[in-house]
């Protein structure tokens, strides 16, 4: 028993299928629990008012967008050295839930930025390298739909998200070497004391674990789609072929 | 030394990455306005925005040609390794193109009312900078190689990883058109620079190998 056997489109489609119900339910679940208790359950902010809620839409949905790109570079690196398609499929499955996932960080940052520090956008280093992440996921969807051959296109898309990675975090040096932050720090770490306070780091997991489930049954049910779409067009090439 | 040939006796790309600066030069005031104070504090990032994008220009002719005519088969299968190849396509479009726009840039700083300070500091940094531009480039110009409509989606992908480079380049031109110390931006580019230089060929090669198979 190793996780290898999933490489087999059957063994994941059976094993994904078997989980996907659970995962379903409780991430719904969990993000309905997460931002109801955080939004009608919080105090509001002694400084920023009510406004401080939409944190448990904004940092999520960040999280899962730099871990979308994350769990794409495993998956390529898994196609690029032991080609297992279904690897392939599950890193172009991934790229549309991040690229969602980051214009929403983006967007709710907006909303939250326009009260906080009245303005709607501001070249802060986070802000400009998430915008850079948001570019990186259009190239990379872009050369998805461009080429034609499956394989092709997936070797060509596994090496640019190796290549992206890498100017990604070099991008990240860059801009924050460029131009001072207003943005504040990591909202949640282990090592530092100016963390959220706790009345809102308790919904803030619960988002975020909801979140992180959500986003693992959308890929799960976006590369069954995709092995369905593989096997349909294998079925009409020999239907083709036979008559 | 082929390419070389080529390009300048085809005479078309040679100029026209020139020529496209210039007019980029010139439509910026065009744009903002004529203020000499303005200008003169935008003009080290004109100038470096201006090459990058003659630089992009120029990209989907590095390879599409020799793809289309076979003859990047034949430089495949030649003793000569793919990665050896595609540095050295890189070395001519750095040749036919950057190196117009280093020497280009400072005339075109007149136009702009570029601080006296800073004219040489934007010639170092492209000089610097430039390079990198190329071999990235030819990464984004190999893998859009096979494409029928390959331009826009290569700028597409190419500008992303162009971000470094650019805010690294213009910072040190920018610093030092304004008398602060450039050393660190200047020593930041040039170790991108350095670091493209040496890995960026391999991804080239790998991903004209995936496209020539």
């Amino acid at each position: 028993m190793s996780i290898w056997e999933y490489a087999n489109p059957r063994k994941f489609l059976q094993t994904s299928e078997r989980v996907m119900p659970v995962l379903w339910v409780s991430s719904g679940l969990l993000m309905a629990v997460g931002l109801i208790w955080g939004f009608f359950f919080t105090p509001d902010d002694y400084r920023q008012g009510s406004t401080v809620k939409i944190i448990f839409l904004h940092v999520p949905a960040a999280l899962m967008a730099i871990n979308a790109w994350f769990m794409m570079l495993v998956a390529s690196l898994i196609w690029v050295i032991r080609r297992h398609h279904v690897s392939a499929l599950a890193a172009k499955a991934a790229a549309p839930v991040g690229i969602v996932m980051t214009l929403i960080a983006l967007a709710t940052g907006a909303i939250w930025g326009q009260p906080m520090w009245g303005t709607w956008w501001a070249w802060d280093p986070r802000l400009t390298s998430f915008l850079v992440l948001f570019l990186f996921y259009l190239g990379y969807i872009s050369l998805w739909e461009a080429i034609e051959d499956p394989d092709t296109a997936a070797d060509l898309t596994s090496i640019l998200c190796l290549v992206g990675t890498v100017f990604a975090v070099l991008s990240r040096y860059a801009v924050n070497f460029w131009n001072q932050g207003l943005h504040q720090g990591a909202s949640l770490s282990l090592d530092e004391k100016e963390n959220v306070a706790d009345a809102f780091s308790n919904p803030l997991y619960v988002c975020m674990v909801g979140f992180g489930l959500f986003f693992v049954a959308m890929v799960f049910y976006r590369t069954g789609t995709e092995i369905r779409a593989r096997r349909i067009k294998a079925l009409m090439a020999r239907e083709r072929q036979e008559a | 030394m082929r390419d070389l040939r080529l390009a300048v006796r085809a005479g078309g790309g040679f100029g026209l990455g020139l020529a496209f600066f210039l007019i980029v030069t010139v439509m910026v005031p065009f744009s903002v306005g004529p203020e000499s104070d303005l200008l003169s504090r935008i003009a080290p990032g004109v100038l470096w925005l201006g090459a990058l994008l003659s630089c992009l220009l120029s990209l989907d002719r590095l390879l599409a040609l020799d793809w289309e005519d076979g003859s990047l088969d034949l430089l495949a299968t030649a003793p000569l390794p793919l990665e050896a190849v595609v540095t050295i396509k890189a070395l001519a479009h750095w040749i036919t193109t950057g190196l117009p726009l280093v020497l280009a840039a400072p005339f075109l700083g007149v136009l702009l009312n570029l601080p006296l300070e800073g004219f040489k500091w934007v010639v170092i940094s492209l000089l610097l900078g430039t390079p990198a531009l190329s071999v990235i480039g030819t990464f984004g110009a190999a893998l859009t190689v096979g494409l029928k409509r390959g331009g826009l989606l290569l700028s597409l992908l190419v500008m992303p990883l162009y971000v470094p480079t650019l805010i690294f380049g213009a910072e040190a031109a920018r610093r030092g058109a304004m008398n602060m110390g450039v050393e660190t931006p200047l020593l930041m580019l040039a170790g991108i620079s350095a670091g493209v230089i040496a890995l960026m060929p391999f991804a080239s090669a790998a991903v004209l190998r995936i496209n020539l198979r």
